[in-house]
């Protein structure tokens, strides 16, 4: 029977390579999303504008102002009059504006000496953006600060991704939704498309256990998977940086149990879809929107309404993605998130325990 | 022994009910076909019969075995070629052999000889898809693929549908030399005149078994004189034979339309009244199968 699930494997095998459009998209969507989000797709603020209103050019004002200019940020666009921030700001001519008082330098003076005073720089920003408007404000503010070294009452300092980088973070957020796209959507549509087909019917009709059959479709899938998984982690180590101090075993072997854990995904909607476009629209409507929406890929999860951060926790990619971002970035081991491993192990048991049990080797 | 008993078979999808209280017994070595038009309930006996669906009613044994409780002993020693083109098409004709041959465990080798018949016809394009072949070429490649473990009893449902009259033909005289090998096959097919290629038949008609006999017996069992007639215009001729005294009943088939009498049945009466037609002709024939089947399905 040994050799029996060799063949199996091989013919899944041919039928994977003979379709070379979807192996080319299967191999292409990591690399291309990784460069998307890496480069193209950023929170990054680059180049904003800046306008100054000073009625006293001062030399705190104009050091203050050097140091904008200076920042690879900020591009300073000159001196303006109080009654053109407005029509500046509506032609997106600028982004931000820094409006010095008057008596600036006494100001500064003054609070150097611990006496309280009026604010003395005032920050008007086009938040019609609101993610650059609440990073050019954290920038201004954190470069105005710096300029005068009496100022600097508290210092802000950025750990493990000191420059903000977004494809830090978005790297473990692609993983969890790459190898569900890989693994969940192509297995399930693999063994329905069987049923569609019509050959199920005659695998049924043979001395062979039909999960049998079923795992041998996962090999080949989970074989492609690993494949992705290494290229994703050379992109992300070699072409955008990302640290992974955690270790790269820690993060490969909690990979691979994500892995399993999409495959048992594919098989149990292979087990309610009839066909392969049901099998297509629930892996993309049940697995991607609540990747997407509710696995902190795109929004944190702290800022999601309360029923819905309730809700996340049932997403797998919630706990894989979070366990990513903490041994890519922040350098934990594998230790650190045991907890989010365990709750992928037992997801991962579970899935595959219903699936295999909802499998039918009937018609109906 | 009987290869296949049938015990009160009844199976129900939702309100439809495709099958009410079947029973009968095909024998060992035998080419039983299953013979009625599209929705009669033929892919669900055979559905149920291969242990893909269980009953709602009744019980069947297959080689002695029961359908429920030994499903998983039945499926080892079936062969079973469903309604539709059941194979990899993105495989070729070699590939998709050896896939089924190692479904079944067993090398192509030892059951060469027994495919080799129908095989060895499509031998030489071993390397094309099954995609690509044409569907007489489909059906021998699906036939092998059935046969490559040497089943007891052979499910075939539909197997010439969708076929080329040259290779129905073919295809049944292969069935023909499989009997002799001593396999049980069970046939079902919509095309009555193929019906005369089995050992014996059974009717069938919304979900029920009309009669069960050899084609000759089925045949004399058809009690009534049949008349075959045409004229220029057929569907003039059809409405007023059909109104004519002594017609049971009156259809087209083929190029002539078929005319079903009763005692009281006068020919020269019927020819004097019909004679100012066109090339009218009426001339005594001998009923087929299709005459028997419209007749109990009319009853």
């Amino acid at each position: 029977m040994k050799g029996n699930f060799g063949s199996f494997v091989k013919k899944e095998s041919l039928h994977i390579l003979r379709d070379k459009r979807t192996m080319l998209v299967v191999m292409l969507i990591p690399v291309v999303l990784m460069l998307l989000f890496g480069f193209a797709i950023s929170t990054e603020v680059n180049n904003i504008n800046v306008a100054v209103v000073a009625s006293n050019r001062t030399d705190g004002v104009k050091d203050a102002v050097e140091q904008i200019s200076q920042n690879e940020y900020f591009t300073f666009c000159g001196y303006i009059s109080p009654d053109q921030i407005d029509s500046k700001l509506r032609s997106s001519e600028v982004g931000a504006v820094v409006v010095f008082a008057a008596d600036y330098d006494r100001r500064v003076e003054q609070a150097s000496k611990g006496i309280p005073s009026k604010p003395l720089i005032q920050l008007i920003v086009d938040a019609s953006n609101v993610n650059t408007a609440g990073s050019a404000t954290a920038y201004l503010q954190n470069i105005l600060l710096k300029s005068d070294a009496q100022q600097a009452m508290f210092e802000t300092r950025m750990l493990f991704n000191p420059q903000l980088k977004s494809a830090y973070n978005f790297v473990p957020g692609i993983m969890g939704l790459i190898f569900i796209l890989v693994c969940a959507m192509m297995t399930s549509v693999s063994i329905v498309r069987e049923k569609e087909v019509g050959t199920m019917e005659v695998l049924l009709v043979s001395p062979v256990r039909p999960v049998k059959i079923i795992f041998a479709k996962m090999i080949p899938y989970f074989t492609i998977s690993c494949i992705v998984l290494v290229m994703i982690l050379l992109l992300a180590r070699y072409l955008l940086g990302v640290p992974m101090s955690g270790g790269i075993w820690g993060i490969f072997s909690l990979s691979l149990l994500y892995l399993v854990l999409s495959l048992s995904l594919g098989l149990l909607i292979s087990t309610i879809a009839q066909t392969q476009i049901a099998a297509l629209l629930m892996s993309a409507m049940v697995l991607m929107m609540p990747i997407l929406m509710l696995s902190g890929l795109l929004f944190p999860i702290e800022n999601l309404p309360s029923f819905f951060q309730v809700l996340s926790n049932i997403i797998p990619a919630r706990w894989y993605i979070d366990a990513m971002r903490k041994m890519m970035i922040q350098g934990d081991a594998i230790t650190a998130v045991w907890h989010n491993c365990a709750i992928l192990l037992g997801m991962t048991i579970a899935l595959l325990g219903i699936s295999l049990k909802k499998f039918n080797d009937k018609l109906e | 022994m009987n290869a296949i008993e049938i015990h009160n078979l009844s199976k129900s999808y939702g309100k439809v009910q495709a099958l009410k209280n079947i029973s009968f017994e095909v024998q060992q070595g035998e080419l039983f076909g299953l013979i009625g038009p599209d929705g009669a309930g033929k892919s669900t006996l055979f559905r149920l019969l291969t242990t893909l669906l269980n009953p709602d009613e009744g019980s069947a044994k297959i080689d002695g075995l029961d359908m429920v409780k030994d499903y998983r002993l039945i499926r080892s020693r079936v062969g079973y070629m469903p309604g539709r083109f059941s194979l990899y098409p993105d495989l070729s004709v070699e590939e998709n052999l050896q896939f089924f041959a190692a479904l079944f465990g067993v090398k192509i080798e030892d059951s060469y000889d027994l495919i080799a018949p129908i095989y060895s016809q499509i031998e030489p394009f071993r390397t094309r898809k099954a995609g690509k072949l044409s569907g007489g070429m489909k059906q021998k490649l699906a036939l092998s693929c059935a046969l490559i473990h040497r089943p007891s009893v052979l499910f075939l449902d539909e197997p010439t549908t969708g076929v080329d009259a040259v290779s129905r033909n073919e295809f049944w005289d292969m069935l023909a030399t499989l009997k002799t090998q001593g396999i049980t096959i069970f046939v079902s097919t919509p095309y009555m005149d193929e019906a005369s290629r089995c050992d014996r038949i059974a009717l069938c008609n919304e979900g029920s078994i009309l009669s069960i006999d050899t084609p000759q017996g089925i045949v004399q069992h058809f009690d009534a004189p049949i008349y075959g007639i045409r004229a220029n215009n057929m569907l003039a001729l059809l409405e007023s034979a059909r109104n004519a005294q002594g017609v049971i009943d009156c259809y087209p088939s083929g190029e002539w339309h078929h005319l079903v009498a009763n005692t009281n049945f006068d020919v020269s009466k019927f020819e004097s009244e019909f004679n100012h037609m066109d090339d009218f002709i009426i001339k005594s024939i001998e009923p087929t199968i299709e005459d028997v089947f419209i007749k109990l399905m009319k009853r």
